[in-house]
């Protein structure tokens, strides 16, 4: 019995054999045929054809981490609702109740930031 | 399947605290920069309303949302002591935001939400519920401590705090894992039944741990106390005030329904583990404060050696003992409460006045500044007619009671030697002389009337004790 729900993998191992096989073959053989330059521009970083200029690590505005957590904010407070949808008919008018008091306070949110001036891009 | 309405009522304070909060939120981007003051009113009203909802909560005691929630004796107390210091604390905070630049509505708010946090701690019945007020708690006041921006030093104790307090909050959580592997539930009367039954095994002493490292740092209990000094010192006073009160106040709260509800059955194995963080916590405190020359870190060092007399009560594990955490909870927050605000208030503009030195002088310059000041240092120390005398007197009583006495000849110990630090200060005040010029310093109505009342408070349990001890003696029936 437990022998045989093993056999049952043995395509899969088939499977990942051939694959793993295929792949080694390939790249040794590409190593092993193909023509090698070794040119200096081959070991810069590749940057849309444009030359890298400058250090990566620059400090960046505040307002990207801002965005970034009222979007992560209001996209989690929005995946809430799906739970909400599936059992909307058995919660009736109370779930709707609360989930209006729910988006309400959202609201209370959403204006706080507007008006602080959190979505304007200065 | 629905909560039913009295559910509702039970969390009224936490209901009314958050609704508060949000409506000072909702207001504060409509009112001039130079009308802030009106959001910290708007926030004392919320907490007065709070204050009166308790009441209605009273009416209503029992379980909530399916034993994840209480509302008892207890939880009211506690309650009271929290909502109360949050009050105080916002009144006191108005010429102190004004003086530094940052009046501002979030405050008010914040202090709101930390507020409704501590109250669900106190309330909680429950593992995960005592982790969302503890973060409700906790994260408001990371960003609080952090509140006066430009400042450096407010940067940096805030960084710590969060980084800090984040890591403890993971260990009251991986300890909540492991309680719950072990006994399937995470509701206390479900974790202490399963104990009486089945015994503590190592999983669930383990978990035990886990949960006293996260509470342990946040009611400063050694050796979790190394962030104290940093925080206070760099926190905005009033801040400072709120810390060393409230959410001490809550954790301790919550400490005692976890290790005496849930782990009751379990008290032989946590004995010792409170026994020696008493020891620690107390000696750190008091060594550690003799040292220092700024105020502020003086009376953070103060309150992680209050958090040793406190666990001193603790480790009775009796009702008197209970009794004792509370009383003492509730005089302590008076006196330190008056303690910091008055260092906030002379502190003057950017807190320059903070050394020991600075305050040579304030005898005769602002008598009655230093008389409460005096007061409530003596009450810090012990001195009789004090609150914090009886506080140490029962915390004392009830260890011995249980013949715990090592411990209390140690904390005698240590208390004698608190009467140095404390009274350096209170000979400063009144028999150096000033090197500085005193600038004079005008008090205004709110400022006063918390000055009174916690001085009144810090004499009257010292004093007239009876109705607040029967009050914690009920408090602490109810925990059982």
């Amino acid at each position: 019995m437990n022998g045989s729900y093993l056999d049952s993998y043995a395509p899969l191992l088939l499977m990942f054999l051939l694959a793993a096989g295929l792949a080694a073959v390939l790249i040794i053989a590409s190593s092993v045929v193909g023509r090698h330059l070794k040119v200096r521009a081959k070991d810069q970083p590749y940057e849309c054809g444009i030359r890298p200029t400058g250090d990566a690590r620059e400090p960046y505005s505040v307002h990207f981490y801002m965005v970034a957590m009222i979007f992560i904010l209001f996209d989690i407070e929005a995946i809430f609702l799906y739970p909400w949808a599936i059992v909307f008919k058995q919660l009736n008018m109370f779930g709707f109740v609360e989930m209006l008091l729910y988006i309400a306070i959202l609201v209370v949110g959403y204006i706080y930031l507007w008006k602080k001036g959190a979505l304007e891009w200065k | 399947m629905f909560p039913p309405l009295q559910d509702l009522y039970r969390i009224a304070p936490e209901l009314v605290l958050c609704a508060f909060g949000m409506l000072v939120m909702l207001i504060d981007p409509f009112v001039p920069a130079t009308r802030k003051r009106s959001m910290g009113w708007l926030a004392f009203a919320g907490t007065l309303v709070a204050l009166a909802s308790l009441r209605w909560a009273a009416l209503n005691q029992g379980s909530a949302y399916s034993g994840l929630f209480r509302v008892d004796m207890f939880s009211l107390f506690v309650h009271a002591i929290v909502i109360g210091v949050s009050a105080l604390a916002i009144l006191g905070s108005f010429d102190y935001l004004d003086r530094e630049n940052i009046q501002r509505g979030e405050y008010y708010a914040l202090i709101l939400f930390a507020t409704a946090g501590m109250g669900i701690l106190a309330g909680s019945t429950e593992l995960i519920t005592a982790f969302v007020g503890l973060e409700m708690s906790s994260i408001s006041t990371y960003i609080l401590v952090g509140f006066r921006r430009t400042v450096l030093k407010s940067n940096e104790s805030s960084l710590k705090y969060f980084l800090l307090g984040s890591f403890a909050t993971a260990f009251f959580l991986y300890g909540i894992a492991l309680t719950y592997g072990a006994t399937r539930s995470t509701r206390f009367d479900v974790v202490n039944q399963a104990i009486a039954a089945h015994g503590a095994g190592p999983l669930l002493i383990l978990g035990l741990g886990l949960i006293f490292v996260g509470l342990g740092f946040k009611v400063v209990a050694a050796p979790f106390q190394i962030y104290t000094p940093d925080v206070y010192e760099g926190a905005p006073t009033p801040v400072t005030a709120i810390l060393a009160c409230g959410p001490k106040a809550a954790a301790f709260a919550v400490m005692l329904r976890i290790f005496y509800s849930a782990f009751g059955s379990a008290s032989h194995v946590w004995f010792w583990a409170i026994w020696v963080s008493a020891i620690l916590t107390m000696c750190i405190g008091n060594f550690a404060a003799l040292v220092q020359t700024n105020v502020k870190r003086l009376l953070a060092y103060s309150s992680i050696a209050h958090a040793g007399y406190i666990l001193v009560a603790f480790a009775a594990a009796s009702e008197i003992g209970v009794a004792a955490v509370l009383f003492y909870l509730a005089a302590y927050a008076a006196m330190t409460l008056g303690a910091f605000l008055i260092v906030a208030h002379v502190g003057g503009t950017n807190e320059q006045r903070l050394n020991i030195e600075d305050y040579a002088g304030l005898g005769t310059k602002h008598p009655w500044i230093a008389a409460c000041f005096a007061l409530f240092l003596f009450s810090l120390l012990g001195l009789p007619a004090t609150g914090g005398f009886l506080g140490k007197l029962y915390a004392f009583q009830s260890a011995l009671d249980q013949r715990i006495v090592w411990l209390v000849v140690i904390a005698a110990v240590n208390s004698v030697i608190g009467a140095y630090y404390y009274l350096k200060v209170v000979v400063a005040m009144y028999f150096h002389e000033s090197n500085k010029e005193w600038a004079p310093m005008p008090m205004r109505a709110p400022m006063f009337v918390v000055l009174l009342l916690t001085a009144i408070a810090t004499i009257y349990f010292g004093v007239l004790p009876n109705r607040l001890m029967e009050l914690a003696i009920a408090s602490a029936r109810s925990l059982r």
